[in-house]
């Protein structure tokens, strides 16, 4: 049974997403982590679908639309900050930022 | 055997998950996220998802990584700088939550699932020889998951205007 291997890989690869997005001040490499998150909740739903019926897969398939419209949204904002700012590292995104 | 290959494949999504949040290059890290897609499409293949697994290639390996390339490399930011990994400081935090939230994350994997809600074993793998492998994942779909499929369809066409409406410098 692979269920259990999945569910830890999962575990894994959901907590290298969320230490990525502590550890970096690069926009898009944040960008990047939240998909690597997206995924290892994909691979959640592929395991527990084997079990629980094939909801599962279906659900994958809205995890994907949804992650392929937050990608071309996302990149389309960073691309108007740099425009801006000349630059994506998240210490210079203060504009809301009393003082 | 199978286990093996499960975790060859799980430990290469890992590795290279790893190595995606700590290279300090950004291509770099795209082509290691890549690398996770693809043995994370692997994965999904040794759990019966062959249909799935087609589409992460697909769709995330090839569409949504070409994407993020393509920024990356209109910005220009492949060029050699100064890092944008925190100090000493953000290095520790970070390990530490992120520590904290793969220990509350295991018992999950763990926990034994609930006897009610679990199909007789085979039932999905009979299903997919009847139906196929498309064709036992898109039959839901059209049928009990319509409404949300629509509304996805809807979502797809927000995000092309919104796309086109915030990278345009005038419209």
């Amino acid at each position: 049974m692979l269920l259990s291997p999945a569910l830890a890989i999962s575990a894994v690869l959901f907590t290298l997403g969320v230490a990525g997005v502590l550890l970096r001040r690069n926009a898009i490499v944040i960008f990047m982590c939240v998909e690597l998150m997206l995924n290892a909740v994909n691979l959640t739903f592929v395991a527990l679908a084997q079990s629980l019926g094939l909801g599962g897969q279906v659900f994958v398939f809205f995890v994907m639309a949804v992650a392929a419209a937050e990608a071309a949204v996302g990149l389309a904002i960073i691309l108007a900050v740099y425009r801006h700012k000349q630059s994506v590292s998240l210490q210079n995104m203060n504009l809301l930022k009393d003082g | 055997m199978t286990l093996t290959v499960f975790w060859i494949f799980g430990v290469i999504a890992m590795g290279s998950g790893l190595l995606c949040i700590t290279r300090k290059n950004p291509i770099a890290s795209a082509l290691w996220l890549v690398v996770t897609l693809f043995a994370l499409a692997a994965l999904f293949v040794l759990l019966d998802a062959q249909f799935i697994a087609v589409l992460q290639v697909l769709v995330y390996a090839g569409a949504i990584m070409v994407l993020f390339l393509f920024v990356i490399m209109l910005l220009n930011l492949g060029r050699p700088g100064p890092t944008d990994i925190k100090g000493p400081l953000g290095l520790l935090g970070a390990t530490v939550l992120a520590g904290a939230l793969l220990l509350l994350l295991r018992p999950l994997g763990e926990a034994p699932l609930p006897a009610g809600i679990q199909l007789p074993p085979g039932t999905v793998a009979t299903l997919q020889q009847q139906r196929g492998m498309v064709g036992s994942v898109a039959t839901p779909l059209f049928d009990t998951y319509l409404v949300p499929f629509e509304i996805a369809s809807v979502l797809l066409l927000a995000a092309i205007v919104g796309a086109v409406v915030l990278a345009k410098r005038k419209l």
